[in-house]
């Protein structure tokens, strides 16, 4: 074993791009969480997202364009999901399962002519300056336009819940829609937004797995991101920072373990592959239990659906 | 627009309806996406539904695999079904169901090889347990830290995943193996052989026990005092703690009910048709479960049924591959949009819908 | 009352009658495969479809191939396997290590046709078994890699560990070492035998620790994607691969199922077809095939690596010629003596040279 071997710099690179898909697909189920929808299909919209980004990717032979796609299909799938929910009531938990089954059945027909084809070109931004700086640069300032594009969302949507008038009204809604509703906001239109937006980020997520980290399609290539993604919102307690440092370990847990067992080093992988899922259970524990301190994460209506019966 | 207005009794009418206006809307769109596929729709539709059921060829085997593909679903749907009835929601049948085979067969094999009656019985009830204890950790966080049970339970699936890696790949790794994956397979030892009941046909006991649960839950569900208790901490949990029972002690209940029978699903199919422990060895029961407890309403009969058509779906689905060469996607598009149907259609069930006059 | 009851049971006989007519599959000899994954994958399952569609080739309209993908190793395998032969099936090949007991459980029950499973150990009067000796082509790549590399370190990327992976990345590293002294392996085992993403990170992490040449023993072309993007040199694995990487990819060790498929299959229709047979054969019988060499592999590399290849085909060399030690140092080949079968076929040690230890 010689730890010198690894090289860090390029570790932490890689360990960025292998959890971007996680920040971009937890970002948005964090925002329709807040609007108090439990959305379980993440899988399947970023799974569409990938094969339909992949295939517009290559159609087109824009990498960047492929990425709309993405985002536009994980958001055409999610309406599906925001009209059974919000329109005809259905329960959140099951169709969230059954857009994940439908999402997976859809993307592997899509692309089936698509598999074993190569990815359109992309090319990395290296911000000026900033990745000449010897370690720094190769870890942080070499990277395409979408990870720099994640660590924005992450900002901006921090100062969307915190900071802004419509972040606070999509949280009211999500704490407690009959309040909400009395008060005069639209709780299905917020809501059916939210979805959209999750969707659709999503959808960004998958994208970026088929068209820049792998990049290819194959069949089921989401591989259970889409329950990582969910588990990160959680383990986050519902806030951006700290969903991205959790991106960034449960991301980095895979790729330290490449690294010590290329120098040599046998670690017990299934071990490993189980930490991120138990990390979350404690999450949650914690976060439960200092709720009786007044710290709230969870939205009061999580799950709950909205009937306007009045 | 629209105004929902709650009705004060679900129409049984309309209950019944449901799913099988579900599954007629199914085979609607279903067909015109085999179409779209350049397979023929109606000779898809009938390999799927009919032949499974009725061709010459086919239906003597296929109509007892199809209760031996629906067995799992049944038994797993049956126990979630309580818990979905009185708002609690275990998503994390599918973990419960790998526990269930570790247990028991980790149990079997390390008395290997061994013959005795008791192994049989014993392995069994050793898979039960291991469903309900994997199941008893989401119960006990969610009743002593009101912890969400959707999150933890479906958080513990891919750590049970985990564990069935790790036994197939080290501590049950079949020793006679060539060293690949998987354990020694248990239908070849025939002290823990969960097997044939009825020559030729491959109806093992989890077939007839699945059966035998459908009488139990019936009864559990409206003969007794159980089933109304947890109907009402569905409907109402406040009204629920009046009437002096303890909800968490329902909660805990239906967890592990639900997490006992999924053990016991993972048993039955680990000893009989898998036949091992292997890295494969689920192939989503517990999830498609939650597909089959919604289709069939939540009422054990119900179920049975759900079970049954979703089997026919599987093992139908498997002939339109071969015999006329549908993408397996196909039929996994086909199951999601059967659950939209049915949970779309669930509105005209629990609603009255009225035109909204001019104010 | 009664003429309604008549007539709706005369209406349903004959729907049944009409329902059920032409069910079968129609040719004379029909033969099914099953397969693991999608044969899409340019990998595993990919060539098995090669070698089907050989067979349709080869016999015109008188063989019907069915098949079916992504065919979990479970009790599915099983069922997917009856009732192909309840269709009509005459021969079944079953291509993945897993269907082992399945195949077993359902020959048992269909006497009469006959069942050809790849890697199994397992026969019986109506099942066959063939696997390839992979590792021969391993010892040509072998000796590129050490030839080709810079660095003095090859990444390998492993599946599981198991006696056939094992083998490989032995024959690869002899190879290796006997071309260049210097050489040193690097593997890493990802545990499954698809899946792009967890396959371009492990090669990403073999590069970035200095790895000039990746080899694999997974199925996806995941990795040549990365080695072309990194600029390092690849192999492709089980077909060629070049697509994904013109620069990166040196050369491919092909499964060469088609000749296989196609011979069984005229025994079958022969009836010369026999069952407890274990076949495992090599470059010479074409079951392994070396793919083209790509050009940036200089020409007296080609000319030694055609001759270790044309050598084995021939029989005069074998990748594992003694003196051999295990990796703890202890004997395992004296001077002049080759590996038999049996100890190829359990192989679970690394030979001496290679670092860190195989899993368990």
């Amino acid at each position: 074993m010689d730890l010198s071997e690894i090289n860090f710099a390029v570790l932490v690179a890689s360990l960025i791009v292998a959890s971007t898909p996680l920040v971009l697909a937890a970002l948005g189920e964090l925002i329709v969480e807040k609007s108090g929808v439990l959305n379980l299909g993440v899988e399947g919209m970023m799974i569409i997202g990938a094969v339909a980004g992949f295939i517009v990717g290559v159609e087109t032979g824009s990498a960047y364009i492929g990425m709309i796609a993405a985002a536009v299909a994980g958001a055409l799938l999610s309406l599906l999901f925001a009209f059974i929910i919000l329109i005809m009531q259905a329960n959140q938990v099951a169709s969230g399962l059954a857009l994940t089954i439908f999402g997976l059945g859809i993307a592997a027909l899509m692309g089936h002519p698509y598999t074993g084809i190569k990815s359109p070109q992309i090319s990395t931004i290296s911000i000026p300056i900033l990745s000449e700086i010897p370690i720094l640069g190769t870890m942080f300032f070499q990277h395409d336009l979408i990870v720099y594009l994640s660590l924005i969302s992450v900002l901006t949507i921090w100062y969307f819940l915190t900071r802004m008038r419509a972040g606070l009204i999509l949280r009211s809604v999500g704490e407690d829609h009959d309040v909400a509703h009395s008060l005069g906001y639209r709780v299905i239109t917020i809501r059916f937004l939210a979805i959209v937006f999750g969707g659709a980020m999503a959808g960004v997520g998958g994208g970026y797995l088929s068209l820049f980290r792998v990049p290819q399609w194959t069949e089921g290539m989401t591989a259970g991101a889409g329950w990582i993604a969910l588990a990160l919102v959680v383990f986050s307690g519902w806030r951006p920072f700290r969903l991205l440092i959790g991106a960034y370990i449960f991301g980095g847990i895979t790729i330290l373990q490449l690294n010590l067992q290329a120098i040599g080093v046998n670690i017990n992988i299934a071990v490993l592959s189980m930490a991120p899922y138990l990390a979350t259970i404690l999450a949650l524990v914690v976060i439960s239990m200092s709720r009786f301190r007044g710290n709230r994460g969870a939205p009061g209506c999580l799950g709950r659906s909205f009937v306007k019966t009045i | 627009m629209f105004k929902l207005i709650p009705r004060e009794n679900v129409s049984p009418v309309l209950s019944l309806l449901g799913p099988l206006f579900s599954i007629g809307f199914t085979m609607f769109v279903g067909g015109i996406l085999f179409y779209f596929l350049g397979v023929d729709p109606f000779a898809a539709i009938k390999m799927i539904f009919w032949d499974p059921l009725m061709s010459e060829t086919f239906s003597t085997y296929s109509i007892p695999q199809i209760f031996i593909k629906g067995a799992p679903l049944i038994l797993i749907a049956l126990g979630l079904s309580v818990g979905f009835k009185a708002n609690v929601w275990n998503i994390g049948a599918e973990g419960q169901y790998i526990m269930g085979a570790i247990f028991g067969a980790s149990f079997a094999l390390s008395l290997y090889p061994l013959e005795s009656f008791f192994i049989f019985p014993t392995m069994v009830l050793m898979g039960i347990l291991g469903g309900s204890l994997w199941s008893m950790i989401p119960a006990l966080l969610k009743v002593k830290f009101n912890v969400n049970e959707i999150l933890v339970s479906l958080m513990l699936v891919y750590v049970a995943e985990q564990l069935l890696a790790l036994a197939s790949l080290g501590f049950l790794r079949n020793p006679d193996g060539a060293g690949f994956p998987g354990s020694r397979n248990l239908s070849l030892y025939s002290s823990a052989s969960n097997s044939e009941l009825i020559m030729g046909t491959g109806i093992h006991l989890g077939v007839l026990l699945s059966l035998l649960m459908v009488v139990f839950f019936y009864v559990l569900l409206f003969r007794h005092s159980l089933g109304f208790k947890i109907k009402l901490l569905g409907n109402s949990p406040k009204a629920s703690g009046f009437s002096g029972d303890n909800p968490n002690k329902l909660i805990f209940l239906c967890l592990t009910l639900s997490g006992s029978l999924a053990g016991l699903a993972g048993i039955m199919e680990v000893a009989g048709p898998a036949g091992q422990i292997n890295i494969d060895f689920n192939v989503g029961y517990g999830f498609t479960a939650i597909i089959v407890a919604f289709l069939g309403r939540l009422n054990p009969i119900g179920i049975f049924f759900a079970g049954i058509v979703m089997a026919l779906t599987y093992v139908g689905g498997e002939l339109t591959q071969f015999m006329l060469n549908l993408p397996a996607a196909a039929i996994q598009v086909f199951q999601g949009m059967l659950l939209f149907f049915l949970l779309s259609f669930d509105l005209f069930v629990h609603y009255k819908i009225k035109l909204k006059g001019k104010k | 009352m009664k003429r309604v009851i008549k007539f709706l049971s005369a209406s349903f006989i004959f729907a049944v009658m009409v329902l059920n007519a032409n069910l079968a599959i129609s040719a004379d000899y029909k033969v099914g495969f099953i397969y693991i994954g999608p044969p899409g994958d340019h990998g595993w399952n990919y060539q098995h479809d090669v070698g089907r569609k050989a067979v349709d080739e080869a016999f015109g309209g008188k063989v019907e191939t069915v098949f079916q993908e992504n065919v979990p190793e479970s009790a599915d395998a099983e069922r997917v396997m009856t009732q192909m032969a309840l269709a009509g099936a005459d021969m079944i090949f079953a291509t993945s290590f897993g269907y082992m007991d399945p195949v077993i459980n359902v020959a048992k029950k269909f006497p009469k046709v006959k069942f050809e499973h790849a890697t199994g150990y397992k026969t019986a009067d109506n099942v066959s078994t063939y696997s390839a000796r992979f590792y021969e082509g391993r010892s040509v790549v072998g000796h590129i890699a050490g030839k080709m590399t810079k660095s003095n370190t090859i990444g390998y990327v492993a599946s599981f560990p198991i006696p056939e992976v094992v083998r490989g990345i032995n024959s690869a590293y002899l190879a290796a070492k006997k071309a260049n002294p210097n050489v040193e392996f690097k593997v890493i085992w990802i545990f499954t035998w698809y899946d792009p993403a967890k396959e371009a990170d492990a090669a990403k992490t073999l590069i970035s620790q200095g790895a000039d040449v990746i080899l694999q023993h997974v199925d996806s072309s995941a990795i040549m994607t990365v080695a072309e993007e990194a600029g390092v040199y690849a192999f492709g694995q089980a077909s060629d691969m070049s697509a994904f990487g013109p620069n990166a990819h040196l050369t491919a060790i092909i499964n060469g199922w088609a000749p296989y498929y196609v011979e069984k299959v005229k025994q079958g229709m022969a009836g010369t077809w026999k069952g407890g047979e274990q076949t495992f054969d090599g470059i010479g019988a074409g079951m392994v095939i070396i793919g083209d060499l790509n050009d940036k592999i200089p020409a007296s590399v080609k000319k030694e690596a055609m001759a270790i290849r044309d050598g084995i085909a021939a029989g005069t060399l074998h990748s594992f010629t003694g003196p051999i030690n295990k990796q703890d140092g202890s004997p395992w080949l004296k001077a002049g003596e080759t590996a038999d079968v049996g100890t190829l076929l359990g192989m679970n040690f690394y030979v001496e040279g290679i670092e860190g230890d195989i899993p368990k």
